[in-house]
């Protein structure tokens, strides 16, 4: 075992219970990384949903709290608000945040409250069976959509920029210091901060919309597609952008709070 | 030297470390993980340049790259 494994896993919880190759592992190695770093261990509190992803927090020896589908950020925001001494990370997947959870997602993004989203995009519901998400590319073929999906998927960065969230960033897998280098900024940000990870869900994902389960397959087909260059992607291509999209400085919603209500918070 | 530990007890052989080492430092082996899986087998560790991709990548976090003393 890795010696930060070591140092900040719960042994007892171990294995992991994710598929072989699967993101959500390398989300948590780069989390451990971040948290070592900028040795937060003991003020950082973590929340999750339900999902696959929901449960990257679960192995983290710190405080946590594993809520329930789609309303992570409600306990989040109630947490933050209640213990702003706290720095509060959640991880939740596509599904949970992007679907059941959206209305959560765009109201904490508007009040630029001081918490850490860490959105897992592996374009579906992986727990559940691979079930079309609100990420799901038009046409692909899921448990949900066998003849392909008609929608159009969300950006689920762009709705939290719309909606007024102070840093956003996207990575894939194949950038695992760019990840530790963005939780590390988004955990120091004073805001509403937001990173999504695109992930390799190689059981679900693999056997629906990618038609190859090789964990490693699914990373490339990211890398081959993604650029830090708007100027890289082809308008109406699958491409997509990678990088810090947005970093803004704006009045915090616990700080506000606090000036308005005399110390309330 | 250096010397790369992958633990056999978290090991799950997904193969991202074999895939992803620049000096083709892994191979495939025929030795099982305590979890049942295949894994690769460190071989050429002169090759290892320590740019430690292979333990950022493993989402087990099970593989050590450590300087031999
Ligand atoms: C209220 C409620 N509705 C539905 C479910 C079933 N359910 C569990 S996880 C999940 C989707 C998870 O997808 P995502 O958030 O993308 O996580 P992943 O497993 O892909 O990481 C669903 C629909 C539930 N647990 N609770
Ligand atoms: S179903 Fe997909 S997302 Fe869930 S653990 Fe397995 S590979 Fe990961
Ligand atoms: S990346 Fe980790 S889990 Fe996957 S084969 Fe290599 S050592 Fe095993
Ligand atoms: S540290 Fe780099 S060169 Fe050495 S085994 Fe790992 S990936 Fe290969
Ligand atoms: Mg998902």
């Amino acid at each position: 075992m890795h010696e930060l494994a070591e140092k900040y896993l719960r042994k007892e919880a171990l294995p992991l219970l994710f598929c072989p190759g699967c993101g959500n592992g390398q989300v948590l190695n780069a989390t451990v990384r971040a948290i070592d770093e900028l040795k937060v261990r003991d003020d950082l509190a973590a929340v999750s949903g339900i999902g696959c992803s929901s449960w990257i927090p679960v192995y983290l020896d710190i405080d946590v709290l594993h809520t329930l589908h789609g309303r992570a950020l409600a306990y989040a925001q109630g947490l933050k608000l209640s213990r702003p001494d706290k720095k509060v990370i959640v991880f939740t997947g596509d599904g949970d945040c992007g679907g059941i959870g959206g209305n959560h997602l765009i109201h904490a993004a508007r009040r630029n409250i001081d918490i850490t989203v860490v959105m897992i995009n592996n374009y579906i519901y992986g727990m559940t069976g691979g079930q079309k998400a609100p990420t799901t590319p038009y046409r692909s073929k899921t448990k949900t959509s066998p003849y392909g999906n008609d929608e159009n998927p969300f950006d689920v960065s762009k709705v939290v920029m719309a909606a007024g969230g102070t840093y956003v960033a996207r990575w894939t897998t194949n950038q695992p210091v760019q990840i530790q280098k963005s939780i590390q900024k988004a955990i120091t940000h004073k805001g509403f901060s937001f990173l999504e990870i695109m992930t390799q869900c190689p059981v679900q994902t693999g056997k629906y919309i990618f038609k190859n389960q090789d964990p490693w397959e699914t990373m490339q087909w990211y890398k081959d597609r993604s650029a830090t260059k708007a100027e890289d992607i082809e308008k109406g291509s699958d491409q997509f952008l990678l990088g810090e999209f947005v970093e803004d400085v704006e009045e915090e919603f616990c700080e506000r709070i606090a000036r308005e209500r005399d110390g309330l918070c | 030297m250096l010397k790369i530990i992958i633990d056999d007890k978290y090991c799950k052989g997904c193969m991202i470390c074999f895939n992803a080492c620049p000096k083709d430092v892994f191979k495939p082996s025929d030795s099982r993980s305590k979890l049942g899986a295949l894994m690769p087998e460190a071989k050429n560790h002169e090759k290892c340049i320590d740019c430690k991709i292979c333990e950022r990548l493993c989402p087990e976090m099970c593989i050590s790259v450590n300087k031999d003393e």
